[in-house]
């Protein structure tokens, strides 16, 4: 029995959009091991980045269940979410979402200031060493170019370990060559950590990297394929 | 909640955000200020009546009476072993011989000794224990400045010259606007029967002041002295009831002014809610980030709470601070209004409750657009466009805490709880008139916006109902600023207009010569005629009090606790008139007026004024009878008159038919009316040298003395909304910054699409221009209702706004928020776009 992290079964989300309910997702089932990559790929609407918030406890299903390193997380209140994601999960954003008013450390701080680790600074100060920002620790995010702000954000998602990291569109809003710059650092500290990945991207090249690829339309699974055996799953 | 976090975190946000945090503060500064020195004044007040509170009666108590006093109350007092000394005081004129300038003033004559406690400042010092010794005088500064006289002068009172002692510049317990209304002159007591104006019928008070012994027990007071006097008709306080009735007026005086203050701190406080909010708009990202790495709703909360918090501090410690250096000018502001000269000293209550009301209001207002974060949903990081479905029903709770926090606040100051519960629902009124009118403004742009018009008109009228616009916070702030200074120019123009309508218009009296004796009334008349002067109305006048009303004696009713007859009825000395018609301020409203009478009639019928009549509970056909100077006098009420008091007439609350009190004594008054100042000075130094007994009130002065007591006091006022005005301008410059932040990056980009620098500066003077009329004028409005309905309903009469104060108050404002807007928006034009929005966003 393989060691399962995430678990998604019959996952629906429904907005109300003009008197009428918007099914974004409709019952998608998946379940992902620890250590492994996965990319969900798709064309815009299909639903791939709120899946990826539901996975996060980010937000509530409509139906089905999430349960995220064996914790369910429908059952839980906000803040009960908020801890999970405190103790197990980490983001990377398409837009990086730094927080503008603190410098590079203190942004990699938080997550562990958050769990009251230890030795914050020094763990944070060597992230930011691997992630070749170590000289420009107390920059404001203002003061970073786009690829410096996302190796910033790559260093705070990893400064809590995680068990899983959620990457929304990494590189998405970066050049061809900070984009490989990026996506090189991504997958180095992903394995050295062994943390689980899942990456949301429009870019075949990205998913292509990740052990499985995920692809979806119109809120369902269209396919489910190991990058190594290409095997299309039906749902 | 991990606090070490919270202000770890509260401290790196605030480290770009410290000007714009303080600027929110700042709001308050001003409300707190005035909250400390107003409360840090009352409690130097009630100290210094504590304090002094002999000296403010003179004595240790003191007894009045309209009669001399008899020789039983002389025994009594010696048989305690009291020590007394004696004053008798009334109106009469002085005549200046220097200048020959006459005046109506306080005539108190004196024994030496006066005052027991305390002492009359004068100038040569020392001047007020020597007087009685000879035929000296002291006369009130202003006076002798007014009729450039001074010590070494001399003064007639009555018949008697007496030489100029020294000027008064303080009499204990007498205010400067006491003085002003009625300035003192005294004289040696022993020396006031010869001025011959102790005649009959004139009102004299009499007054005993008392000091008690050393061994004095204060239960002698309870038990002995003041049995003994309640039966009699004297008035007597002691030094506690003076003390309760001063404090008592101070504290109501601190109320009123803390209240004003309150308001300044109210409309800070708005400006912070304001600014918290879109300050916490620009923070939702920031909040949504950190609930993705596991912080809570609250986290989020508690971190800008803290900001919140300590900014709120420091504003409260500056705005304390600049109270107590507020508190020291107070004093001088007052002086006119003071019994005696305040020193000031340091009051820790009232700083820390400055600071504690800073505190609690800046959180409590910035609680709304806080609580607001709770909800953020972590998906907005994914997602800006995110919103959460959930409905807040929190912020309904902090309305209604601050609804009790605003009532219990009032409730202190003037310790009734329905003068709170309508001070509050009064505050809401002006909000809520305020903020419709605002969202009016802004419902009205946005549906008949001029599409047509100029690029640069649109982008100006667009922002006033854009998202994150500053139409409502402004509207409600300087509106209400506005309104209170507006309604304090526009009532004081009413009040004088109307004294200057009364004084001043057609054939209307505008002096008034009394206390004539019945001897004198004939010469004075022709007298007056020869001066070429109009004898408009002579009225004669008998005093007289009520014994009994309806079968019961004024001990009966005053006993009978079921009477609803009010306690001033039964006491007060009557001044009536008789005559056998109805004058125009006059009007019948029940019964039926009989003119003529006689005492040989079975009934004497006589009328009242309809007030009067309900306080006395007397209907048509009543009896009551009159103590006429001794003579019992049994009459009916025959008619009840509605009288109009606004009127410069000789009006009475009691009006007898002719026939019965022509052979009683009496003294008379005369209206008459002079041209111009020199034919009232002529007139008032021929009349007085030969009359030395009559007095006159010129209308004209009595105007100047009103003119300069409002003044005065519209100058408190205008100080108390000066805190106002100046906290919405505070407000106004913090709303006009942030919304800086707001509209810089639209700025920007119309800056890189191709604007020039006067597109910006036009779009920006456009829409700072319309936001500071709309405000303006919505203030100016309100204060001419509430003007209106003054005039309407207190002043009665109709008014008419001076244009002059209303233009001026409309261009400062909209100038400044025109100003600030355009110094605001400097950067951006000034400045490559690239670099702005890095340095601001």
């Amino acid at each position: 029995m393989p060691d399962i992290i995430l678990e998604v079964k019959d996952l629906t989300k429904t907005y109300p959009s003009g008197g009428k309910l918007l099914t974004v997702l409709d019952h998608v089932s998946f379940a992902i091991e620890k250590g492994t990559g996965c990319a969900i790929v798709g064309p815009s609407g299909s639903g791939k980045t709120t899946l990826l918030g539901l996975c996060a406890g980010l937000d509530k299903a409509s139906e089905g269940t999430v349960l995220l390193n064996q914790i369910a997380l429908e059952s839980l209140n906000e803040d009960e979410r908020a801890h999970v994601r405190s103790q197990n999960v980490g983001f990377i954003f398409q837009s990086f979402n730094l927080m503008p008013t603190l410098t590079a450390l203190e942004n990699v701080m938080i997550p562990l200031e958050l769990r009251k680790e230890k030795n914050i600074r020094q763990r944070s100060l060597a992230l930011l060493e691997k992630v070749g920002l170590i000289d420009r620790y107390n920059h404001y995010p203002a003061q970073l170019s786009g690829g410096e702000q996302q190796r910033v954000s790559i260093a705070r998602a990893f400064s809590n370990e995680p068990k899983i990291l959620f990457a929304d569109e990494p590189t998405g809003n970066l050049d061809e060559e900070t984009g490989a710059i990026i996506q090189k650092l991504i997958f180095d500290l992903n394995k050295a950590s062994g943390t689980t990945l899942v990456l949301v991207t429009h870019d075949p090249e990205l998913a292509r990297k990740t052990d499985r690829i995920i692809r979806m339309r119109g809120g369902k699974i269209v396919s489910d394929e190991l990058t190594s055996e290409l095997i299309t799953v039906k749902k | 909640m991990n606090l070490k976090w919270l202000l770890n975190m509260a401290w790196r946000d605030s480290r770009k955000n410290r000007s714009r945090l303080f600027l929110f503060m700042s709001s308050i500064i001003l409300g707190i200020a005035a909250l400390v020195a107003i409360n840090s004044f009352g409690d130097n007040l009630k100290r210094q009546v504590n304090d002094e509170a002999k000296a403010l009666l003179g004595a240790d108590m003191q007894i009045e009476s309209k009669q001399q006093f008899p020789d039983s109350l002389i025994q009594f007092l010696d048989s305690l072993n009291l020590k007394t000394t004696e004053e008798i005081s009334f109106a009469s004129m002085v005549i200046f011989n220097s200048n020959g300038g006459t005046r109506l003033v306080n005539v108190r004559a004196v024994e030496s000794g006066f005052p027991f406690y305390g002492s009359v400042n004068t100038k040569p010092a020392g001047a007020a224990t020597s007087f009685t010794h000879s035929r000296k005088a002291l006369v009130d500064k202003t006076l002798l400045t007014q009729f450039e006289s001074q010590p070494g002068d001399s003064i007639k009172v009555g018949s008697l010259v007496f030489a100029i002692a020294g000027s008064i510049l303080k009499v204990p317990g007498q205010s400067g606007i006491t003085s002003s209304i009625a300035p003192p002159v005294f004289i040696p007591l022993d020396l006031v029967e010869s001025t011959g104006l102790l005649q009959k019928g004139s009102r004299i008070e009499y007054t005993l002041y008392i000091k008690y012994p050393e061994n004095f027990k204060a239960v002698t007071y309870e038990q002995v002295i003041k049995p003994w006097l309640d039966k009699t008709d004297f008035r007597y306080e002691d030094v506690s009831a003076r003390k309760d009735q001063v404090g008592n007026a101070y504290a109501d005086l601190t109320g009123f002014l803390n209240l004003t203050a309150f308001v300044a701190l109210l409309l800070g406080c708005i400006g912070v809610a304001s600014s918290v909010h879109i300050y916490m708009k620009e923070k939702i990202q920031t909040v949504a980030i950190l609930r993705c790495m596991g912080a809570t709703g609250m986290q989020g909360v508690g971190i800008f709470l803290m900001q919140i918090f300590f900014m709120g501090s420091i504003g409260s410690v500056i705005g304390a601070l600049l109270g107590t250096f507020i508190q020291y000018y107070l004093p001088i502001l007052f002086a006119d209004f003071l019994p005696f000269e305040l020193s000031m000293q340091l009051s820790w209550s009232s700083i820390w409750m400055g600071i504690f009301m800073g505190i609690i209001t800046s959180v409590l207002f910035a609680l709304f657009p806080l609580l607001g974060i709770r909800k953020v949903s972590p998906l907005k990081a994914l997602r800006s466009s995110y919103e959460s479905p959930e409905k807040d029903r929190l912020p309904y709770l902090i309305y209604l805490l601050i609804l009790i926090f605003i009532t219990a606040f009032t409730y202190m100051q003037l310790e009734s709880l329905q003068k709170a519960v309508v001070f509050t629902g009064v505050l809401l009124l002006s909000f809520g008139v305020l903020a419709a009118f605002a969202q009016l403004i802004t419902w009205l742009t946005r549906r008949f916006l001029p599409v047509k018009s100029s690029f640069t008109w649109r982008q100006g009228l667009s922002n006033l109902y854009r998202p994150n616009n500053q139409t409502l916070i402004l509207v409600i702030t300087i509106g209400l600023g506005t309104s209170l200074i507006m309604t304090m120019l526009l009532s004081q123009q009413l009040l004088l207009d109307k004294l200057k309508f009364s004084s001043a218009s057609g054939d209307r009296p505008n002096m008034v010569v009394f206390d004539i004796q019945d001897s004198q009334i004939d010469s004075i008349r022709k007298f007056t005629i020869n001066e070429q002067m109009p004898v408009i109305s002579s009225v004669p006048i008998v005093t007289m009090k009520i014994t009994n009303i309806n079968g019961k004696t004024i001990d009966e009713l005053k006993d009978d606790s079921t009477s609803v007859v009010k306690d001033w009825v039964l006491d007060r000395e009557y001044r009536v008139t008789y005559r056998d018609t109805l004058i125009d301020s006059e009007e019948i409203v029940e019964g039926k007026w009989i003119g003529k009478s006689s005492f040989n009639a079975d009934t004497i019928f006589v009328s009242m004024d309809k007030n009067l009549a309900t306080d006395m509970n007397v209907h048509i056909g009543d009896p009551v009878t009159f103590n006429v100077q001794g003579a019992m006098i049994k009459t009916y009420v025959g008619s009840i008159r509605k009288i109009d008091f606004q009127r410069v007439q000789t009006n009475f609350l009691v009006l007898f038919p002719t026939g019965i009190l022509e052979n009683a004594p009496k003294f008379h008054v005369i209206l008459t009316r002079f041209k111009d100042s020199p034919q009232s000075a002529k007139f008032q130094q021929l009349l007085v040298s030969k009359f030395p007994n009559v007095s006159i009130i010129d209308l004209n002065l009595i105007l100047e003395t009103v003119d300069s007591v409002i003044s005065k006091v519209s100058f408190i006022i205008r100080f108390m909304a000066f805190f106002s005005i100046i906290t919405g301008i505070i407000v106004l410059i913090g709303s006009v910054m942030i919304s800086k932040y707001q509209r810089i990056q639209e700025s920007v980009l119309l800056r890189t699409m191709g604007a020039d620098k006067k597109q910006i500066l036009s779009i920006n003077m456009l829409e700072y221009f319309l936001l500071g009329s709309l405000a303006s004028l919505t203030g100016i409005l309100i204060a001419v209702f509430v003007s209106i309905g003054l005039a309407e309903f207190s002043f009665n009469t109709v008014l008419v706004p001076a244009w002059e104060p209303i233009l001026a108050g409309y261009l400062i404002i909209t100038g400044l928020t025109v100003l600030i807007g355009l110094l605001n928006s400097r950067e951006v034009v000034n400045k490559p776009p690239l670099e702005i929005l890095r340095k601001e966003v």
